[in-house]
């Protein structure tokens, strides 16, 4: 087997895992701390590539300032859809808050459609990221090394909120035990709320890290990302940052492999990231990482 | 406790992925009542003419399912935009109003089969236009066969389509021609002699092509050195690439859809990737270009007609209505629809009626038709045999390079 080859099929799968990191990321910080799996998180990545394509193509804003304001908007969203959808439901049963996240998601998806129209648009990567690294027969992306640093950069910043920070502390709380947080006079709204807009945030910044890497946006492509980064995030260890970051590479990494070296598995490759979801959770439901944050 | 609830939630989790993306294949697509809940149909009416002096009369209700949404969007809009040209260029037969319903198929099968369900048993139609592609074309003609109701594929180009079908026809030709058509040129135009082969094995269309292209190819003299597959909605393919690039083919052919096809180029590129790409008629859409950019320049394709290449009157008469009404470019979609709507009045005209039966016999007897993309004959099961054109994407154009005869 040429080195080479094998050198640039696990790059290959450096990149695709760090975007599935990245998104998986916000997963689990809802997860973690809420104990609600918000399905509406791939469509909500949606959400911001599109305000960033708008951004970009309507507004002309520069990029940098159309990605911003889709990080920021799309943070807004999130915490509205909890405002919305979820805080309504904070008090019943789990299941009800689980099948309330699957409506927001088809919600979003739909309302996409009417909204954005079915048809793909084409998201132009700017030139910036545009860079293509050739070293000794391997091609690097500039965009896959941004999108490793970025990954890197938000978990840093995450697991900072998370625990340097009052916030954090009562984040951590919450996912402790909910009541009691409240009895110590914890606004648990608003952390819950916040907690929204960080995870909105950082979908947002994978979203528009995937369209730049696959620059064909359509009201339906967060559910694939979406459920992907789910089984990174149970893979990890769900409710896990640093689990979730290193799932996600792991899974793109298998993938990629599997496609490249059993070419004729390769339109197996979702039914294989559910294989792991499935063999993880006969064998070590915790994930990887365990869990840090008690149940 | 808490067990129990997460394994519950990842079995929604799961089961939720399988009905978004694989829903299951059954040989009767008819679905077991009317799972509406997750459907959002939209039903457009046509714009009515004057409807007032035909009054007395009922009107001649055409069906149309066709992909307004969902991952090959693009051709169901294309196409539906030339349905609507062709109406308003003919909007009355025997002397009725045409009126024309559509059902978003999604992209789906099961949606395309539900959608004709609806038009047949809701709208009552006497015949139907559609879908864009032969998975789901034969997902809904399993339907419009039983209720002997007429259904016209503009570009359901899978030879399997219209087998031991007989209410099925379509206005396109099929993929052993364009898969031969494509091996000939690559392997004497481009003096092409390793071919590789990017495959999206969801799709009947992709696959079957794929394997005429492959034999065609062969028997030139060429030969396979690599083929990898994919999934529709795939979006990274840089395992695949990297695999053919090692294998050092001189031609790539890429049997897909434009939405995988735009994808792939961009890698191809960014890989390093450097030969000569070639595909069929599913590249042929405006989005192929605006995704692909700069990747697909001198991608190569076979398709069913290009404005440049235009040779009827009916073809000029339509791109004139079209451009006035759209201000873009008719492409091979929009002429195909237009084609399948043309066809079926002509159909219904020598018919002399509405009965499904009496279409159908019209409809096999379409000789020598002058329709917007060419002539048209309707030869046995109920296929066109019509002529190709091979398009090149210059400057970020389809640009006309040749016509082949069949």
């Amino acid at each position: 087997m040429d080195i080479s080859f094998f050198v640039q099929q696990v790059i290959n799968g450096i990149a695709l895992g760090s975007l599935y990191g990245l998104i998986a990321i916000g997963y689990t910080l809802v997860y973690g701390i809420l104990r609600l799996i918000n399905f509406a998180h791939g469509d909500v990545m949606m959400v911001g590539c599109y305000v960033a394509f708008y951004g970009i193509f309507l507004f002309s804003f520069p990029w940098w300032a159309s990605f911003l304001i889709a990080i920021l908007l799309t943070a807004v969203v999130g915490v509205m859809i909890d405002i919305g959808a979820y805080r309504p439901v904070r008090n019943a049963p789990r299941i009800s808050a689980l099948i309330t996240a699957i409506g927001v998601s088809f919600l979003l998806e739909n309302l996409g459609l009417v909204v954005f129209g079915g048809r793909p648009k084409a998201f132009v990567r700017p030139d910036f990221f545009s860079g293509v690294r050739d070293i000794a027969g391997v091609r690097i992306l500039d965009l896959n090394i941004w999108t490793l640093l970025i990954t890197l950069i938000l978990l840093g910043i995450i697991l900072l909120v998370i625990y340097r920070t009052k916030a954090g502390r009562a984040m951590r709380c919450i996912a402790f035990d909910m009541e009691t947080t409240r009895l110590m006079g914890v606004d648990i709204n608003r952390i819950i709320a916040v907690t929204f807009a960080i995870g909105s945030a950082a979908a947002a910044a994978g979203g528009i890290m995937w369209a730049m890497r696959y620059p064909q946006i359509n009201p339906l492509m967060g559910i694939l990302p979406g459920l992907k980064a789910f089984v990174a995030a149970v893979l990890g260890g769900i409710g896990n940052v640093t689990g979730a970051m290193l799932g996600g590479l792991l899974i793109g990494i298998i993938e990629i492999v599997m496609v490249a070296f059993q070419p004729d598995l390769a339109g197996y490759r979702d039914a294989m990231a559910f294989a792991i979801l499935i063999l993880i959770l006969l064998f070590r439901p915790t994930g990887l990482m365990g869990t840090k944050l008690p149940d | 406790m808490k067990s129990i609830d997460t394994e519950k939630v990842y079995m929604i989790a799961v089961s939720r992925y399988f009905q978004v993306y694989h829903s299951v294949q059954e040989d009767d697509m008819r679905p077991k009542g009317f799972p509406i809940i997750f459907l959002s149909v939209f039903i457009l009416f046509s714009i009515g003419g004057p409807a007032f002096s035909q009054a007395k009369k009922e009107p001649v209700r055409i069906g149309v399912f066709l992909p307004m949404t969902g991952g090959v969007a693009s051709y169901g809009q294309m196409e539906w935009a030339g349905i609507q040209v062709a109406r308003d260029m003919k909007p009355t037969v025997l002397g009725r109003t045409v009126e024309l319903f559509l059902v978003d198929e999604k992209s789906d099968r099961i949606e395309a089969a539900n959608a004709v369900d609806r038009l047949i048993s809701k709208n009552r139609v006497h015949a139907i236009i559609g879908t864009a592609t032969s998975s789901n074309t034969m997902a809904g003609s399993a339907i419009a066969e039983k209720a002997k109701i007429p259904i016209v594929s503009p570009t359901a180009t899978d030879p399997r389509v219209t087998q031991n079908r007989k209410y099925t026809f379509r206005v396109c030709f099929i993929d052993p021609f364009q898969g031969e058509v494509a091996a000939r040129y690559a392997y004497q135009s481009l003096k092409a002699r390793r071919a590789a082969l990017l495959i999206d094995r969801a799709q009947d269309y992709c696959v079957d092509l794929a394997k005429f292209f492959e034999d065609s190819f062969k028997k030139q003299g060429g030969k396979i050195v690599q083929k990898t597959y994919c999934q529709s909605g795939d979006q990274d393919f840089t395992a695949q690439l990297s695999a053919i690039m090692s294998s050092r083919p001189d031609i790539l052919y890429l049997p897909n859809y434009y939405t995988e096809d735009a994808l792939i180029c961009k890698q191809a590129v960014e890989l390093g990737l450097k030969v000569p790409i070639m595909s069929a008629d599913g590249a042929q859409a405006p989005e192929l270009i605006k995704i692909g950019g700069k990747a697909v320049e001198g991608f190569m394709l076979t398709g069913h007609f290009e404005k440049e290449g235009a040779t009827t009157k009916l073809a000029r008469r339509f791109i004139r209505n079209y451009e006035s009404k759209y201000k873009t470019d008719a492409s091979g979609f929009d002429a195909l629809g237009a084609d399948a709507y043309f066809v079926l009045m002509n159909a219904i005209e020598r018919a002399g009626s509405t009965d499904g039966q009496k279409i159908r016999a019209a409809l096999a007897s379409t000789r020598k038709f002058e329709g917007v993309s060419g002539v048209i004959n309707i030869g046995e099961n109920g296929n066109a045999i019509k002529s190709m054109v091979i398009l090149q994407v210059r400057d970020g154009k389809f640009r006309y390079v040749a016509t082949v005869n069949p």
